[in-house]
Formats: C-alpha cells, sequence, structure tokens
C-alpha cells in the first residue's frame, strides 16, 4: 500500500504488519543520557517511540529536544504535542522545528489539566483543540499552508495520529467521537489504557459497524500493572481509566512479591486475546517507569522480531 | 451578571491602614445580587472596619454610600460634592466599578473590596456559578445552548476530553463535564447528530487575546 509520509510506523502499519510502539517520558533535567537509555532498553522491540509532552503537566524535558535524540539515534520517535501549553504560533513552529530534523510521526492531545501538575496556578492555553491540531498538522502537509494562508517551504511529512479513550464518559459518543478525529484527519489511534477487555471489544464492534476500523489504525493501549497498589490507583485516582474490580482482585490475591511478575502476565494475556480482535492493527506498550520490561513483553506477546521496512 | 466574592478584611485593612478618612461605597446591581458588595455589605464592612480601628486605638472616620451602579457616569457624579472629605475609597462593586470610579476621581485613592470573578448566574442562595467569558464571538448556537468556553475546563471546542467520567470533569469530581451537558441537550433536542460536526478553529481576535475591547453602536449614540 503507498504511503504517504516516509513514517516507519507508517510503512509498518500499510504493509499490514501489527505495529508495536512504546513511550519514553522525558526526565526532569537537562541529562540527555535519561532518554538514551531507556530507548536503548526498547529500541530493538518497537518500532518506533512515544515521547510524551509534560505528562500530568509536571514539567520536564520538552517533547520535541528529545525526541531529536532519538532521531539522531537512527530510531522512529513519535511526537506528542499538547494543546495545553502552546497557541497556534508555537505549534506550528515546533511541528516545523521537527520536521527539520525529519520527526515524521506526531501525536496530537489537549493534555492533562495543569492542576495536576507542578505549575497548578499557571495559565492555560488551548487556542486549539486536539481534533483542530489533528486538522492543522494534516493543513500543514497536505496543503503545504499555515493556518495564516502562507505557503511552507518544505511541509511537514508527518504521520498523524491522534488519541481515544474507550473508557471515557459518556459511552455512546466515544465512536462517534473517534469518527470525528477520523474525519479531523488521524491516520493513526493510540487508545488509552486497556483494562476492561469486554468494554474495549465493544468500542471496536461499534467502530467496525461503521467501518472506521478501515480507516485508521488502532493501536492498543497497554500498561502493565506493577502492583495491586497501582491497579488501585489506577482505578481510583486516574481520570478516564476503567479498571474493573476481577483485575485488581487477582493482583491483591497474588503475594506481593509476585504482583510485578502477575502484572506482566496480564499484559500478556491481554495483548494475545485483543491481537485477534479485528481492527486492532497493534500495540502502544507504555510500560510506566517500567521501559526495562517492554522488551519481555513484546517478546511473549509472540511479537517479536519486528518486521524489517 | 457579574459575581463577586469579599475580599479578606486583612487586605483591606493593609490598603487603608494609612488612611484617616475612609468612604465604603456600594454598588446597586450584579454584587448587590451575589451578595458581595451591595448596601448590607457595605455596613457590615464599614463596621467591622469601623470596630477593628477602634481596638487599634487608631482614629478613623468611616462613612457609608451605595451607587445605583458604579459603570456609569451619571450615578457616579452623586458622590461629587462629598469625595473630598475622604482621602481613600473602597469600592466594593466590581472591578469595572473600581476602575470607573478611578477614572472619574483621578486624585482619590480607591482600593477593591472584592475580587471579581466571573460572569455568572444564582444557582441558589449562596451558589453561583460562571456561564460566560465574554469571546465576543457566540458559539451557543452550535453547542445546545452550553458554553464550552466558559464551562470546559481546556475550553475544548470539540469535546469532551478523554478525562470525562461520570460526567463529571478531571479537574473536580463535582464539576459537571460541559460536554455531558452538550451532548445530553443535542440529544434531547434531537440534534444528536450534529455532534459528528466538526468545530472550527476559533477565531479569538475578539476575546481578551484581541486586546482590550470595545462595542461602539453609533444608532444608538447622541
Amino acid at each position: 500500500m503507498k504511503t504517504k509520509t516516509p513514517s516507519r510506523l507508517e510503512k509498518i502499519l500499510s504493509a499490514g504488519h501489527m505495529a508495536v510502539t512504546s513511550e519514553c517520558g522525558p526526565p526532569r533535567g537537562s541529562d540527555p543520557e535519561a532518554i538514551v537509555k531507556k530507548a536503548e532498553m526498547i529500541k530493538d522491540h518497537v518500532d518506533a517511540i512515544n515521547i510524551t509532552d509534560n505528562q500530568t503537566s509536571v514539567t520536564r524535558m520538552c517533547s520535541l529536544a528529545a525526541c531529536i535524540r532519538l532521531k539522531l539515534m537512527g530510531l522512529d520517535p513519535v511526537l506528542q504535542m499538547v494543546t495545553r501549553d502552546r497557541n497556534r504560533i508555537a505549534l506550528q513552529s515546533d511541528i516545523l522545528g521537527a520536521a527539520s530534523f525529519d520527526i515524521t510521526n506526531i501525536l496530537c492531545l489537549s493534555g492533562d489539566h495543569q492542576s495536576f501538575g507542578d505549575c497548578a496556578q499557571g495559565q492555560n492555553v488551548h487556542d486549539l483543540d486536539s481534533m483542530q491540531l489533528v486538522q492543522t498538522v494534516r493543513h500543514m502537509r497536505d496543503q503545504g499552508k499555515f493556518l495564516g494562508g502562507d505557503d511552507i517551504k518544505r511541509a511537514p511529512q508527518m504521520f498523524v495520529g491522534a488519541a481515544a479513550n474507550p473508557f471515557a464518559d459518556p459511552f455512546e459518543i466515544r465512536v462517534p467521537r473517534l469518527a470525528k478525529k477520523i474525519k479531523a484527519g488521524a491516520e493513526f489511534i493510540q487508545t488509552q489504557c486497556i483494562y476492561n477487555l469486554d468494554k474495549f471489544e465493544e468500542w471496536m464492534k461499534l467502530a467496525r459497524d461503521r467501518g472506521l476500523h478501515e480507516q485508521v489504525y488502532i493501536l492498543a493501549g497497554m500498561t502493565p500493572m506493577k502492583s495491586a497498589g497501582m491497579a488501585k490507583y489506577m482505578k481510583n485516582r486516574v481520570p478516564g481509566m476503567d479498571v474493573p474490580d476481577t483485575l485488581v482482585k487477582r493482583l491483591a490475591d497474588t503475594p506481593k512479591e509476585k504482583q510485578a511478575e502477575e502484572g506482566l502476565k496480564i499484559c500478556i494475556e491481554d495483548i494475545q486475546r485483543l491481537k485477534e480482535v479485528e481492527g486492532v492493527s497493534g500495540f502502544h506498550v507504555m510500560a510506566i517507569e517500567w521501559e526495562e520490561k517492554v522488551p519481555e513483553i513484546v517478546e511473549k506477546a509472540g511479537l517479536y522480531p519486528r518486521p524489517q521496512v | 451578571m457579574i459575581v463577586a466574592d469579599k475580599k479578606p478584611m486583612e487586605e483591606i485593612i493593609e490598603d487603608i491602614k494609612n488612611h484617616d478618612k475612609v468612604l465604603v461605597l456600594g454598588c446597586n446591581e450584579c454584587v448587590t445580587v451575589c451578595e458581595a458588595g451591595g448596601k448590607k455589605e457595605v455596613g457590615i464592612l464599614a463596621s467591622a472596619l469601623r470596630m477593628y480601628f477602634l481596638n487599634q486605638g487608631k482614629e478613623m472616620k468611616i462613612d457609608e454610600e451605595t451607587l445605583e451602579r458604579q459603570c456609569d457616569h451619571e450615578y457616579l457624579e452623586e458622590i461629587r460634592n462629598i469625595i473630598d472629605q475622604y482621602d481613600a475609597v473602597v469600592s466594593i462593586a466590581c472591578g469595572v466599578g473600581v476602575q470607573f470610579m478611578a477614572e472619574k476621581y483621578h486624585s482619590t485613592p480607591v482600593y477593591p473590596g472584592v475580587n471579581t470573578c466571573f460572569m455568572g448566574a444564582t444557582e441558589e442562595r449562596g451558589l453561583w456559578t460562571e456561564r460566560c467569558q465574554g469571546c465576543g464571538q457566540c458559539i451557543l448556537s452550535r453547542t445546545g445552548g452550553i458554553c464550552p468556553v466558559s464551562r470546559c475546563a481546556k475550553r475544548v471546542m470539540n469535546g469532551p476530553c478523554g478525562g470525562s467520567s461520570k460526567g463529571m470533569c478531571e479537574i473536580n469530581k463535582e464539576l459537571v463535564c460541559a460536554w455531558q451537558l452538550i451532548v445530553e441537550r443535542l440529544k434531547a433536542l434531537d440534534r444528536f447528530d450534529e455532534y459528528e460536526e466538526l468545530s472550527p478553529i476559533k477565531d479569538w481576535s475578539t476575546d481578551r487575546a484581541g486586546g482590550p475591547r470595545k462595542v461602539v453602536r453609533e444608532d444608538v449614540q447622541p
């Protein structure tokens, strides 16, 4: 299948392979080694690596600089960009900056509210929302123009992604919302962490009923639980997360020293089950501060070795 | 209406402590309705200040006045003949009133006695909530009469974001998600199909972003 961008992730997906992406959170400091080390751990087991953009609104090294580090290592980064911190001038400018390093993937997000982070007293911007950012990147790429209408010399060549949360409320708009993101121009979707597989499969079915799985590549978001405590925290404290009681119980019933192992086992089982779901094009494995486990998850889930394209 | 909340007494005391003759000036409009700056509140604040300075052993003249409006030349003129008796004014009108007062009486210090909060409505006595941010380009016709600019914490135009849970906003479990309300309302109006229409990138030049704004109506000008 013909691809629209030089993105390796796009090539893998369009060739019909199950894609695997993962993510690295930049450090809270300027030491580049932190990001390089995380990337080294996972680079042979994934097709592209997302770099988060001040996730949970905690100030960190910028996503763009960290993406450049990965690019210099010969890897394929996914630039996460939130609309919380930048207006349309800064967004377009950072997109061009990324494109100047031939960063070819972008994930457009609105970002957690700043009240969760270390600058709760700060302003938020939200000049555009995440869908409008998708539209903006597509406009810049496909029309070769700025939002203001002027021509861009050497337009950015980016494969454009968006997030989807199959679990956030109201559930009835979750699929229409996916359709809307596709309409805005999203080419791949990375979902929120999936723990409630039944509900995710229901969402996928509704998406398939509308043929949406043929219009966008859906990568299922997977985050292994490290402990029963983490499962409870995710269930009760993280916005938009759906963690079934059975999962919390399974971990709680496991001896403490074996809970991490059990968490990995659950994650691998879940991937194996979701591999069979029509319309799932790959997995986005977010092992939060547990990057060293990504290779094991990918291997045991039968997703290794990664295809060469 | 414009909703305001009382400033802590200590802040007001800090502002006026070096003056001797102070006028506490209320407003009969919005701040009266939200019980922050009307005649009643003028009385309460003036009494509290008198009590405080008396206890401090400081002689302080504190008088009370409440105007029909402080955002109108006509009513502000009513105190022209008494303003020279004071060396400071504490205005408990909204920020508009405080500024109009300062503009009119250029050599008299004016201190705000309330924090001006937002444009909102009285949900019940003692509870006021925000409804409008005056973006200058109303989109309520598209959003079922519920404003995402003022009621969504991220002013998302194509919401809800992923943080909406059980109809509540991610930033506060007691804050209803504006987009949940919009979706329910579109359904009630039998317009749910409109949900999938993308909301265009907003022109914020009519918002605060475009600088201080004005409305000129030549048809009603004298």
